[in-house]
């Protein structure tokens, strides 16, 4: 016989809605495999009309930035103005922008 | 219909709904989080009687349906806070609340072909019709078959059950999207999206249980004993499902015995399991289309029925 695990697996939903360009993620919930996972996420996050299409995959597949990581990870990118476009003025002779 | 019973339910432009374009809840219709575009089934068709078929007899073929649903979803509801998950209890809710919204606009219907079905309520009473028919008659009134209203039981029974009832009413559903009434037709091709949903849950679960441990092997199996006698009753034709049929409103029960037992066949077959035979000796029916119940229908409609009975004028 299988092993019986006593919690099934955790996945996370990401959900497309009607004028949605891409999928959003909209929580987790517990499924014993995938093809249950989509079907929960169906009953538990598209009842109210919400989306035409569903990811689902298992949290512990997902591999995430550190919080312990976030300084110096993150706050580098905080003062550099410069790499948007918006910072450079552009002549007026310039076209196609 | 004079009372469209789907504008309370959905409607739009209700005050206070959440789906209410002022609300704080949506505005964007970018926003995935609430959906939008809700739809009436039944905007634009007419609702005029068809030619050919007894408005009592139409109204009393529409209280079978709806009854089924009714009762069916009142035993699914119980199960609220009761699923072995939480994932579970939303996805039966979300059935029970399917098969509600079938019921309302069935018993709608009836009411609108007779009249005369509908329950003396005081002229006071703020109640439509299709309340008044789901609230206040008695289970000798009611029309469902046994297997909607029979108890409870374990998860085993309430997946087996779903299997049973879900797919001998999309078998129905899908031809009476043909029905010359054309407010069956149209409540017809709105169920059949949302019951092939609720036999494909059901028959996943089924097979799930019967190829899981042995403890959900033997639940099954067992579930399978006590609903199995119930079976028959779906394929016994009442007189008035007869009638309906021939003046082209309504499906013949029999009719889509193949159907069914086709589909059955499928499910039991991966699920492993042999299906029993169907018993069609007429001994072997049950009689709720006749109007003749079981204890538990009894307990079932005093749960459903009592805060609307104590307050026949209440406004909710």
């Amino acid at each position: 016989m299988t092993v019986v695990e006593a919690e099934w697996p955790l996945y996370e939903v990401f959900v497309r809605g009607k004028r949605g360009l891409n999928h959003v993620h909209v929580g987790s919930l517990h499924a014993a495999d995938d093809a249950m996972a989509v079907r929960h996420a169906r009953d538990v996050y598209t009842r109210r009309n919400e989306g035409v299409s569903i990811w689902v995959v298992r949290a512990d597949a997902i591999t995430a930035s550190s919080p312990d990581e976030k300084d110096p990870m993150f706050a580098p990118s905080g003062d550099k103005v410069y790499r948007h476009p918006t910072f450079y003025t552009l002549p007026d002779g310039v076209p196609h922008m | 219909m004079s009372h469209d019973p789907l504008a309370d339910v959905i409607g739009p432009d209700d005050p206070g709904s959440p789906y209410d374009a002022d609300s704080l809840l949506i505005g964007d219709d970018a926003h995935w989080a609430f959906g939008t575009d809700f739809e009436d089934p039944l905007a634009g068709v007419d609702t005029t009687l068809p030619d050919g078929v007894d408005p009592a007899e139409l109204a009393e073929y529409c209280l079978m349906l709806g009854d089924d649903a009714l009762v069916l979803s009142q035993r699914l509801s119980e199960w609220c806070s009761r699923a072995p998950d939480l994932e579970e209890d939303v996805a039966l809710a979300n059935i029970a609340l399917d098969l509600l919204g079938q019921a309302r606009l069935l018993l709608a219907r009836a009411a609108a072909a007779d009249p005369g079905c509908v329950p003396d309520l005081p002229p006071s009473s703020p109640v439509p019709p299709e309340d008044a028919l789901a609230f206040f008659r008695d289970d000798r009134e009611f029309r469902n078959v046994h297997l909607a209203e029979a108890p409870r039981g374990d998860f085993g029974e309430a997946v087996t059950r779903l299997v049973l009832l879900s797919s001998w009413r999309l078998a129905l559903l899908g031809r009476l999207r043909e029905s010359s009434d054309p407010v069956l037709a149209a409540i017809a091709a709105k169920g059949v999206a949302e019951v092939t949903y609720h036999r494909d849950y059901a028959a996943r679960w089924f097979v799930t249980l019967a190829r899981g441990t042995d403890e959900s092997r033997r639940r099954l199996a067992s579930a399978i004993a006590v609903l199995w006698p119930l079976v028959p009753e779906l394929f016994a034709a009442h007189d008035i499902e007869v009638r309906v049929a021939e003046a082209g409103a309504g499906v013949e029960p029999a009719a889509v015995l193949d159907e069914v037992t086709g589909v059955l066949d499928q499910v039991f077959d991966a699920a492993g399991l042999e299906r029993p035979a169907i018993d069609l000796r007429p001994h072997a029916r049950q009689r709720g289309r006749d109007g003749v119940h079981t204890e538990a229908m009894g307990l079932l409609l005093a749960e459903m029925q009592v805060v609307a009975r104590a307050h026949p004028t209440g406004v909710w």
